[in-house]
């Protein structure tokens, strides 16, 4: 049922969150049975579930350096779940220290966890609100207050598009944010897929899991997903999978579990202006 | 291998950094950090160093390995699988690649040991870490989903509140009620319509709410939505106030679901109408009723009279009672119009007072016309009745304003069966009939009739096609000739205007004449005879003399052979170029008094070139009565100019006959009824003395006398014997068109 911008969100702590989940994956501890449970029957199902989420953490961190040395200091990370160690405004705010960063999730034990993190710093601000209003995201005083929309942003959509469902149409709604950004943004985005790797055979297991969960798990081709970056350039290599996409270390041999997932940056085309 | 950029220099000289390096390499695959292995490595050495240090340290102290081990963890080394893999790398390389050449004191098993303490102190600052770590990560998450939760119930609360707000305080009434119909709540908006505390309303059911005036489709659609069958409807709804008075609502019923969809609760919303209502009802009566009389209108009335006429199955007849007041304008004018109006006033009681009781309408229509409409009468005599009783009702005289009027009126009545008559046929009907009354006298009633209708209907399209027919040229003149009684010889026409109808065909005059001197148009249609009949005579003069020429030249003897000698003729006949051939025109009493006839007859005299006294003008005996001198006027005018006056149909009127001698007359034409007695034989002795005294008279005062509606030879020879100057009649010729005409013409006597 719709419900009016201005009624809140309930909270229920029996459901497995993925936000909690995520942490759980990255050895965190804020998370509680319910959502430990849902994450073992992941791993059960997919036993290199937390390899990927830390390729795909670390991919998070490799594009952010990126943004950063192509002069970009403004990120706009929707679906940040529960800040874990690695964030977005350390990466950012350590290789340089004026990058302000707006947390987006629709999560509200995750908003409330990310404001206590944050308090203090002033270049970093959470909003609740959901990726499928981008409205309430964009014309949110957090974003007016830390953003210049004028100038390019990074836009982090890590991991969080395979949590909307095609009939919520994410590709509209990133073409609609994609509009509202200068030219020279940024669009970074990683997303789970059945392409290659062991997804092929266990994402079942894995999509029953995350059924029960507040959000389903979509897998998706690289060509869906590639669509994504209409309206931007991708910028090398493309789209690839998470580890292979601009390697600090020497490549070693690719776990094939993480081919699992891609990830890709795009540049939005236009004058920089 | 590890051969990158970064790396410090003579790494072979730095054992710890070789340490750090295979540290990292065993260790990176069991962490969750998002570091690269690098940055692993780069976090690891320092820890190395100051494990090192810890070893060769005097005294020694495993108390650095508590700090390492919560370093680790720190560094995101969190998994328990972690640990072994830490300690394994300090516990097989420390010792060997912290080697201090240069103070080597230590000897190995002293080393070893010092290792196996640095690893007990590890482990213990890596758990108490951990443990510190998970315990406090998992009061801010509580922390947090406490604070999400406090935040949702005060934005629940505080929409709550909004709710609560906006219930109370919003000016249209609003309840929930069950699906049993028991109020839940109800707002104060909506306890204050229905004049009642919101605890009170609480206690009803919606069900009680029944009122005589519920639209018939309320409760049906009710049942529907209670059923789930339907999810809304809106109705005006009236509801009975606890002080007796009505409450009329706009009402908006919406069926409120739970999440499975089956109906919870109905939601009713509320707008008191009642005062728009009363204003709306206020202006409907004032829209529909006479603001003088308070009697109905003619727009409620002819409301009713559809109705009526459209009721097919309950009402079988209908009947209706036109009434006129006879002669109002005149109290109107002497009497002014406030009296006017009193009268109107007491008209109104009087029709009322008849229809009392009975559920007849009466209504004011306009002016002083009323109408009372009879729903589904006997008969007509239940109608007739009806308007007996408001003839004799009216009969009684009337006080307004110290004055005692009696009251007439003409009144027409309709009665049939509903559903053969339109409304306005209806009305049609009931006004032709008023009329047919009033033109009886006034003061009565008539039954419509079909054929008086039809008449009347008759009548109103020839007036209506009039002024078109002129404009068409459908007119045309036939001429009848004059006999001179003397000799037998043509002494002119009488002009007679037909109608060729292009629908009914040939018209006479009698079907024509009243209606356009009714509506004036008597006046062109008049000087477009005098027109043409003038020019037809000029015509008919040419050629005559034309001919008069031709016979002088000619043979004179051919035409007097018939003569049988006698000379006077050939003079006579030159005198005949001289004296053209008369035209008669009728002049009726419209013409007579417009105020151009005089300049009118000139012009078209002028225009002919043909002598006044060609122009024989016949006027109506009646149209002179009573005229004074100011409307004999242009009579006398045109006479003295010349131009002959007949006085038509005399006889009829009762004119005074001593007027005669001052009326501008030339001529006494007699009207028929005399003649008709002169057709027997033996004549009508009293006719005869008659028309030899009127002779005699007009002789007298030197008027010539013309007879008309001769129809025999020995009414002719009577006539001529008793005097008569000229005659008319279809013994000599019927009217014809100016082409037959003879000119010549002549009897033989």
């Amino acid at each position: 049922m719709e419900r009016p911008a201005w009624a809140p969100q309930g909270i229920d702590l029996t459901v497995p969150s993925v936000s909690r989940m995520y942490d759980y994956y990255l050895g965190g501890s804020h998370n509680f049975e319910v959502d430990r449970e849902a994450g073992r029957r992941a791993i059960e199902a997919w036993p290199g579930l937390p390899k990927i989420i830390q390729a795909n953490r670390a991919f998070m961190r490799r594009a952010i350096r990126f943004a950063v040395g192509e002069g970009i200091t403004q990120f706009l990370d929707i679906g940040s779940g529960i800040p874990t160690f690695g964030n977005v405004h350390e990466a950012a705010q350590s290789a340089d220290p004026s990058a302000r960063v707006v947390y987006v999730d629709n999560d509200p034990v995750a908003v409330a966890h990310s404001r206590s993190v944050l308090e203090g710093n002033d270049r970093a601000e959470v909003v609740s609100a959901d990726f499928r209003s981008p409205q309430d995201i964009l014309y949110s005083a957090e974003v007016e207050r830390l953003l210049d929309l004028e100038r390019p942003v990074a836009l982090l959509l890590v991991a969080l598009l395979h949590f909307i469902e095609d009939k919520d149409d994410p590709w509209k709604t990133v073409r609609e944010i994609g509009d509202e950004l200068a030219p020279g943004s940024l669009l970074v985005l990683s997303h789970s897929s059945a392409d290659e790797g062991p997804m092929r055979n266990v994402g079942g297991g894995v999509r029953d899991v995350y059924r029960q969960t507040s959000s389903p798990l979509i897998t998706r081709s690289r060509t869906e997903i590639t669509r994504f970056f209409d309206g931007f350039e991708l910028v090398e290599p493309g789209v690839v999978p998470l580890p292979r996409w601009r390697p600090e270390d020497v490549p070693g041999t690719d776990d094939p579990l993480l081919l699992s997932g891609y990830a890709g940056v795009g540049r939005k085309a236009g004058r920089v202006g | 291998m590890n051969s990158g950029p970064h790396e410090p220099e003579g790494l072979e000289k730095d054992g710890l950094r070789r340490f750090a390096t295979i540290w990292s390499r065993a260790v990176y695959p069991v962490t969750q950090t998002s570091m690269t292995r690098a940055e692993l490595e780069d976090y690891l050495h320092p820890l190395a160093v100051r494990l090192c240090d810890a070893l060769h340290a005097h005294p020694f102290s495993p108390a650095v390995g508590r700090e390492v081990g919560s370093a680790l963890v720190a560094g995101h080394c969190t998994s328990p699988d972690a640990l072994p893999h830490l300690l394994g790398v300090i516990d097989s390389y420390l010792v060997l690649y912290s080697r201090d050449p240069e103070s080597s004191t230590l000897d190995v098993d002293e080393a070893r040991a010092r290792c196996s303490r640095l690893q007990h102190a590890i482990a213990a600052g890596f758990t108490q870490a951990l443990r510190d770590r998970t315990l406090s990560e998992q009061e801010s998450l509580s922390r947090a989903a406490l604070a999400a939760q406090t935040a949702v119930e005060e934005a629940l609360h505080a929409s709550e509140t909004r709710f609560r707000a906006v219930f109370n305080s919003a000016t249209i009434g609003i309840s929930i009620a069950d699906m049993d119909g028991r109020i839940r709540d109800a707002n104060g908006a909506l306890a204050r319509m229905f004049g009642r505390s919101e605890e009170e309303m609480r206690r009803r059911n919606v069900n009680e709410w029944v009122h005589p005036d519920d639209a018939p489709q309320v409760w049906r659609m009710h049942r529907q939505l209670v059923r789930g069958e339907r999810d809304h409807f809106r109705v005006e709804k009236p509801y009975q106030r606890p002080d007796g008075t009505v409450l009329w609502t706009n009402l908006t019923v919406s069926l409120l679901r739970d999440a499975d969809g089956e109906p919870r609760y109905q939601l009713a919303l509320v707008e008191d109408i009642t005062e728009r209502r009363l204003l709306h009802l206020r202006l409907r009566y004032e829209a529909t009723h006479d603001e003088l009389t308070g009697l109905p209108n003619r727009t409620l009335f002819a409301e009713r009279l559809d109705r009526l006429l459209s009721a097919s199955g309950e009402v079988k007849r209908f009947g209706l009672c036109y009434l006129d007041i006879d002669g109002f304008k005149a109290v109107n004018d002497s009497l002014g119009h406030a009296v006017g109006d009193q009268l109107l006033i007491a008209v109104a009681e009087r029709l009322q007072s008849c229809t009392a009781g009975s559920g007849h309408l009466v209504a004011r229509i306009g002016g002083d016309e009323f109408a009372a409409l009879v729903t589904d009468p006997s008969g007509p005599e239940e109608v007739t009745e009806l308007a007996r009783q408001v003839l004799a009702a009216l009969a009684t005289p009337i006080g307004v304003d110290g004055r005692e009027l009696s009251v007439r009126a003409s009144i027409g009545i309709v009665e049939g069966p509903s559903g053969d008559l339109r409304p306005e046929e209806v009305m049609r009907s009931a006004d032709i009939t008023m009329y047919r009354a009033k033109d009886a006298g006034g003061n009565r009633y008539e039954l419509a009739d079909p054929d008086s209708d039809a008449r009347a209907i008759d009548r109103h399209s020839l007036t209506t096609r009039l002024p078109t027919a002129l404009e068409r040229d459908e007119f045309f003149l036939e001429y009848q000739p004059l006999i001179r009684m003397s000799d037998g010889h043509v002494d002119g026409a009488e002009a007679l205007v037909r109608w060729k109808h292009p629908v009914h065909g040939l018209l006479g005059p009698d079907r024509f004449i009243p209606l356009a001197e009714h509506t004036g148009l008597i006046v062109p249609l008049g000087r477009w005879v005098m027109e043409q009949a003038v020019r037809q005579a000029c015509a008919w003069h040419e050629e005559r003399s034309a001919e008069a020429k031709a016979a002088a030249k000619g043979g004179r003897g051919a035409k007097n052979g018939k003569g049988g000698g006698k000379s006077g003729k050939s003079g006579k006949g030159a005198s005949e170029d001289y004296r053209p051939l008369r035209v008669n025109v009728n002049l009726s009493p419209r013409q007579l008094h417009h105020p151009d006839l005089v300049p009118d007859t000139v012009a078209v005299l002028e225009g002919a070139g043909m002598e006044p006294s060609s122009l024989c003008l016949e006027v109506t005996e009646s149209a002179l009565i009573g005229a004074d001198e100011d409307e004999l006027k242009p009579l006398r005018q045109l006479a003295e100019l010349g131009v002959e006056i007949a006085l038509d149909d005399f006889g009829t009127g009762y004119s005074n006959l001593a007027n005669l001698r001052r009326l501008p007359a030339t001529t006494l034409k007699l009207d028929r009824s005399f003649t008709q007695g002169l057709q027997q034989h033996p004549a009508d002795p009293a006719d005869v003395t008659f028309v030899e005294g009127i002779v005699t008279l007009a002789h007298a005062l030197g008027l010539a006398v013309t007879v008309e509606g001769v129809e025999t030879e020995h009414q002719a020879s009577k006539l001529r014997d008793l005097g008569c100057d000229t005659a008319q009649g279809w013994y000599y010729a019927r009217p014809g068109p100016a082409s037959t005409f003879q000119k010549g013409f002549a009897v033989t006597l």
